[in-house]
């Protein structure tokens, strides 16, 4: 088993949906012979010949549509959209017709299509290559958005997307490409979707969040573990559909709860997830929900990136507060 | 001027008779070949040698600027950044030929044409080194921020274009890309409209043989990029982009055309990127030393000096004596950008609205409160 990063254990499991089915595809702008402005099809174009790994012209509403075409004829493409800033462009594919075109036809045509794209802040990069977009895509039904937050986690979980028979937005954030590496087995492991992880157990408070900030919540976690209180953080890795029972049966037991995201306060998807808790979940809450989020702000250039960021202190804080309470 | 390519007739059978329902050619403007000899009359602007020694400064200036940016990046002092080096004469000569009344939409990669409009050179460093108030530029305040996203700002050049045309004002929006850039919808989407409505925009397209690692032919089928005009209903034609004649020459006269009520044009430069697409890439995994070193010859600074020198009004001692000039300045405006402190955390909301919603306010306090116990 070899260590992994993110970014090699994506270009892993494409390298291995390729392998075991001739239907799987790879397209975008520079995924053949650059593999991937972040190496993410690195290899992909030498091991698999041009029908199989297409480098685009610049235009992502096509690369979205080409996509939808493509599936519905029986392929299974992935495709790349270089940084979430420019896949807003691909919204009226991915809303009007990626995430429809089965109930449309009754069944008939459907669209097993993986849209692939970094998202998230933290790397100091240009403006529009930093901004958490989810929240956007969260409102389409029948599209399933799927975020990993480990690279074990991104081969699991881009190859259950893979071969999930309909459209999924796979959200890969910028910040964890490069920066841990773990033990990730090419064995065609695929993690389940629509199921949050319990990444650590504790029955006093749960920090609830995706992607890059997970690993904030888990530091916070420690931090919290060292003052005597136990979080349990939960994962929650595919937040359309929301597996609510799983966040409803932790916070069932600690009553306390802080969700997190990189994204905006207002109509983040965290906000799903505290509607849930005030509904089914209102009679185990102790404290009021906490949000740790991204302000109501357009992403500040790097200079202030930092500040719009849940911190580890900022999680902390809201643990706390919510621990205040009964 | 050359011929590039002829349509195919089309033939229409229609009770055996024949129409033909188009044909084009594309012209290709070029003064300077790649030696710096005039190939012909030059125009009037060109006329005195003397008179191209703005423009020349104007190319080393952003040379300089370009130079010193990477080598920032490279130190850790600047974020990703995308160097015009070999294309400087696009956004120099497109720029020159514009009046200061005209507004500038420019890509990343148009610093030359920003220089030459007034943008600082520490207004350009702000910006990619990660400060907002490098896009509130002192100069040229109708000017739009450098655009990001590949051609989303075609559109607002055409909108720009239409207020122009509205007020009934003799000036045009003039908007730079890349030829990655006419690959997408907004751009013929924008240019249709420019076309219909006969908007006074210019759009120049940088053609620097390569978006990213992708090459132009794998760009588009079409012989030029120039043609995508004809679709439009709009003048498309190339000029040499190495040669700063050449674009201003063509720029000048399709921006006069725009202003006269002839309306919009579209211009291919051709030119060639001879470095990395960012600090970010490493053009070495996509294309080869050998396709990129014959592209050194003809480069638009050496071209320009090599017709200057023929001609007696440029020196070895004029040459050292722009270069240091150049080279102080940019230095300068680095220092001045390492000593700009960041600005106050609340600048992430006093630019939101017009007036800060009172649910913001509380937002903004609980972010100046400190990172300790805010929610
Ligand atoms: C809509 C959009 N898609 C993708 C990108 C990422 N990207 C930045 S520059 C670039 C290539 C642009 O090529 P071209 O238009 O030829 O301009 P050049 O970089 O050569 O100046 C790409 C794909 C982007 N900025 N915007
Ligand atoms: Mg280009």
């Amino acid at each position: 088993m070899a260590d992994a990063t993110l970014v090699e254990a994506i270009d892993l499991a494409l390298a291995r949906a390729m392998q075991e089915d001739a239907r799987v595809l790879v397209l975008g702008e520079d995924v053949g012979r650059d593999g991937g402005v972040f190496r993410a099809t690195d290899g992909l174009l030498a091991r698999f010949g041009p029908g199989r790994v297409l480098d685009t012209p610049l235009a992502e509403g096509a690369i979205a549509g080409l996509s939808v075409g493509l599936a519905a004829q029986g392929f299974r493409p992935v495709a790349e959209i270089q940084f979430m800033g420019f896949a807003y462009a691909t919204i009226d594919q991915m809303l009007n017709h990626a995430a429809r075109l089965r109930t449309r036809t009754r069944g008939r045509l459907s669209c097993p299509m993986v849209l692939r794209t970094p998202c998230g802040g933290g790397v100091h990069a240009p403006e529009h290559h930093s901004e958490s977009g989810e929240a956007c895509f969260t409102n389409i039904p029948g599209l399933r958005i799927v975020v990993p937050s480990s690279p074990r986690r991104g081969y699991g979980l881009l190859l259950a997307a893979i071969r999930d028979p309909d459209p999924v937005l796979f959200l890969e954030p910028t910040r964890l490409y490069r920066a841990m590496r773990e033990p990730v087995s090419d064995d065609g492991t695929a993690l389940p979707l629509d199921q949050c992880a319990i990444l650590r157990e504790g029955g006093d408070v749960a920090l609830v969040g995706w992607g890059a900030v997970v690993r904030e919540m888990l530091a916070a976690a420690q931090q919290l573990a060292e003052e005597g209180v136990a979080a349990e953080v939960i994962d929650v890795a595919t937040l359309v559909p929301l597996d609510a029972a799983s966040i409803l049966a932790s916070v069932g037991t600690t009553g306390r709860c802080v969700i997190c995201h990189e994204a905006p306060l207002t109509a983040g998807f965290g906000a799903e997830i505290a509607a849930q808790l005030a509904g089914p979940g209102l009679l185990s809450l102790l404290a009021p929900v906490e949000r740790v989020t991204g302000w109501d702000v357009v992403m500040p250039l790097p200079r202030l990136e930092r500040h719009d960021m849940p911190s580890v202190a900022r999680i902390v804080a809201a643990a706390r507060r919510s621990l205040r309470h009964g | 001027m050359r011929v590039i390519g002829c349509l195919p007739q089309r033939s229409v059978i229609w009770r055996m008779s024949t129409s033909r329902v188009a044909e084009f050619s594309i012209a290709l403007t070029r003064y300077l070949d790649g030696n710096g000899a005039a190939t012909g009359p030059l125009p009037g602007f060109a006329a005195a040698p003397a008179d191209l020694l703005p423009l020349y400064r104007g190319m080393l200036r952003t040379r300089s600027f370009d130079a010193k940016a990477v080598a920032l990046q490279r130190t850790g002092r600047l974020g990703t950044f995308a160097s015009s080096l070999g294309q400087e004469a696009v956004g120099v000569g497109a720029a020159s030929a514009m009046a200061a009344e005209d507004v500038l939409l420019p890509s990343f990669r148009d610093q030359a044409a920003q220089l030459w409009r007034g943008v600082t050179p520490l207004e350009l460093l702000l910006y990619w080194g990660g400060d907002e108030r490098g896009s509130d530029f002192a100069g040229p305040r109708e000017d739009f921020p450098i655009c990001v996203p590949v051609a989303s700002h075609v559109p607002h050049a055409a909108g720009v274009a239409l207020a122009m045309k509205l007020r009934g004002e003799a000036r045009a929006a003039l908007c730079l890309i890349g030829d990655g850039a006419t690959s997408k919808g907004d751009f013929y989407e924008a240019l249709n409209i420019a076309g219909v409505w006969r908007l006074p925009l210019v759009v120049v397209v940088a053609n620097n043989q390569w978006a990213i690692s992708v090459p132009r032919a794998a760009q588009s089928a079409g012989e030029t990029l120039a043609q995508k005009a004809i679709a439009a209903g709009v003048p498309g034609e190339q000029v040499d982009g190495n040669d700063v004649i050449a674009v201003r020459d063509g720029v000048a006269r399709a921006l006069e055309r725009a202003r006269s009520g002839g309306g919009a044009s579209l211009i291919e430069a051709l030119t060639y990127r001879l470095t990395d697409h960012t600090t970010a890439d490493d053009a070495r995994r996509y294309r080869d030393d050998a396709e990129v070193t014959p592209h050194w010859h003809g480069e638009p600074v050496a071209r320009l000096r090599q017709y200057l020198v023929a001609n007696g009004v440029w020196s070895r001692e004029d040459e050292e004596h722009a270069l240091a000039g150049a080279a102080g300045e940019i230095e300068q405006a680095a220092q001045a950008f390492l000593a700009t402190g960041p600005q106050p955390l609340s600048a992430m909301f006093d630019h939101l609205f017009a007036r800060l919603p009172a649910s913001l306010r509380s937002q903004r306090d609980a972010a100046l409160g400190g990172e300790a116990d805010n929610g």
